[in-house]
């Protein structure tokens, strides 16, 4: 990038700075960004007054590259001030919004201060290539961000949704819960397995009551599951499957046969009766407690 | 970090199993990735030397892009006539070579073997972390 | 030469297999215990891998055969204790061991024999040991 109009800026930003940042107070206000109510008038001001601070620095060295060592710090901080914002779920355009609406008070300033001084022209072609970078830097980071933010959203989530519960002694259900991806079916169905040999369960339910769809590839995991508990010496029930599903499981071709059946409740019931027990009725009914609230 | 073993025996084969483990150990593979290459390379080690007459293996760390394990199994046996008939019989039990070769294409990330019939057999698997 | 020790659990016999094994061992083993079907008339044979960390085709056909063997010879096998990454890895290599009953432990597999777990009746027996 030129180093031509550096006078410019330079000199815009060391004598102007007070001007440019009231400028820019008032330009986003105007936009709103003080009536949100998610940051504070002071912590948006004092973002401002170090941004213009660092700026002046960087500019003042005589390299407008954005990208290069001296603009080190003025992305520090508008990565800082995006990220933040990313976490807390502010709309994308509001974080750009602290980058570009400078410019509307850099060029206010040129346009008051620089007659005869240096060409006009040149120098809102840098100010304005200068801001766009920044600007691009921040929706950059605020993008990544937000894809981390995803990312262990969706880990808590998969977390969250696939537990292994021991319905009765040697009953294990794993309820599973949303779209299964083919990584997350393998964890899940690792998991299952270990849960069977510390259990010592020899049945275990697989409910897919929560699962709208299941592509070919999960369906696979789940048969060859079914497969890898009847070596280890346990059986599993399949409860809760949809129309749509079942047909993918048959066109595959099952070479294995699995039991299935059609609720959790079901498959408990069979599951009990394989182990020869059964639920009854008492007699005389458990004595009740006080009445509950 | 490479290693070349021969195959030359049953004990051969064992040693070949515990080797690739701490191989697989090193790359920080799961441990059902783990089973699955000393799986496959206790395949293709007894193949070797039931069927090509001995020969090596060669066991290579891999770190990038990913860090896993990569085996090349080598011999100056008779040769595989029909490489499609050899993979494709490893969904049978009773042929032992087929399921070998089958069986450790599946459990592998990747999987090459080049056979010129009369000179030998070459079998490369890798796996990743 | 080491061979694997075969118990007597009143008619049934248990093999406990905790060493990785090469090729002479597994089919000594399958001798042994083709031997001692016969020789005690067992009618259940009961095979402990849960200490193995892998098992490929020709542990997998060792198995089948001595499930082959002893349905011949009127006897029922069961393995027991296979670890989840060596069922997961023996379900991708496509073994079956469709001819093989399993339980999750030793407890499971005696009853599944039609043993009672407690009919330890009988001592060691002396034409097998572990002598090398």
């Amino acid at each position: 990038m030129a180093t031509h109009e550096r006078g410019a800026l330079d000199s815009l930003l060391a004598t102007h700075e007070q001007e440019v940042y009231q400028d820019w107070i008032g330009q986003l206000r105007a936009e709103g960004a003080f009536s949100s109510g998610r940051t504070s008038e002071g912590e948006l001001t004092g973002e401002c007054a170090r941004f213009l601070r660092l700026l002046r620095e960087a500019v003042a060295s005589g390299d407008l590259d954005v990208s290069g060592p001296a603009f080190a710090s003025v992305r520090d901080l508008l990565t800082d001030v995006s990220r933040s914002r990313a976490v807390q779920g502010f709309a994308p355009r509001e974080t750009a919004a602290f980058v570009f609406s400078l410019k509307q008070p850099l060029f206010q300033a040129l346009a008051r201060h620089s007659e005869g001084q240096f060409d006009p022209f040149r120098a809102s072609w840098d100010i304005g290539t200068m801001i766009d970078r920044l600007g691009l830097h921040t929706m950059e980071v605020f993008q990544t961000s937000r894809e981390q933010l995803i990312r262990r959203q969706q880990e808590e989530i998969s977390e969250l949704s696939t537990p292994v519960i021991k319905l009765w002694d040697g009953v294990l259900a794993l309820p599973l819960i949303g779209t299964l991806d083919s990584q997350r079916t393998q964890v899940v169905m690792e998991n299952l397995l270990e849960s069977i040999v510390q259990q010592g369960a020899e049945i275990a339910i697989i409910d897919i009551t929560g699962v709208p769809t299941v592509d070919t590839l999960t369906a696979q995991h789940l048969l060859k599951t079914v497969a890898a508990a009847r070596l280890m010496g346990a059986d599993c029930i399949i409860s809760g499957i949809r129309p749509q599903i079942a047909q993918t499981m048959v066109h595959l071709g099952v070479e294995l046969s699995v039991v299935s059946k059609a609720s959790l409740a079901d498959a408990f019931a069979l599951a009990l009766a394989r182990q020869g027990r059964t639920v009854t009725k008492l007699r005389t009914p458990a004595a009740a407690g006080p009445a509950v609230a | 970090m490479a290693e070349t073993l021969q195959i030359r025996s049953s004990d051969d084969v064992v040693r070949v199993r515990q080797r690739v483990r701490l191989f697989a150990v090193e790359a920080g593979m799961t441990l059902v990735d783990q089973t699955k290459i000393v799986t496959a390379a206790s395949e293709l080690a007894r193949n070797t030397l039931d069927y090509g007459g001995g020969g090596t293996v060669e066991i290579e760390a891999l770190a990038a892009p990913q860090r896993g394990v990569r085996l090349t199994f080598a011999d100056q046996g008779p040769g595989i006539a029909d490489i499609e008939a050899a993979l494709r019989d490893g969904y049978t039990t009773g042929n032992g070579l087929g399921l070998g070769l089958g069986g450790a294409k599946r459990l592998s990330s990747e999987f090459h073997v080049e056979s010129w019939p009369g000179q030998g057999t070459r079998v490369r698997i890798a796996r990743w972390r | 030469m080491d061979r694997i020790p075969i118990l007597k659990l009143g008619k049934a016999l248990l093999v406990t297999i905790q060493v990785d094994m090469h090729d002479r061992l597994a089919t000594a083993l399958e001798e042994d215990l083709t031997a001692k079907i016969v020789s005690v008339g067992a009618r259940g044979v009961l095979i402990d891998i849960s200490a193995l960390e892998i098992v490929d085709s020709f542990i997998g056909r060792m198995l089948d055969n001595i499930a082959a063997v002893s349905r011949v010879l009127d006897a029922r096998t069961v393995v027991v204790g296979m670890r989840p990454a060596v069922a997961i890895t023996l379900v991708e290599l496509g073994l079956s061991l469709t001819g093989v009953q399993t339980a999750l432990d030793v407890e499971r597999g005696m009853r599944l024999l039609g043993q009672s777990p407690f009919e330890l009746l009988s001592e060691p027996d002396d034409d097998c040991d572990s002598g090398g």
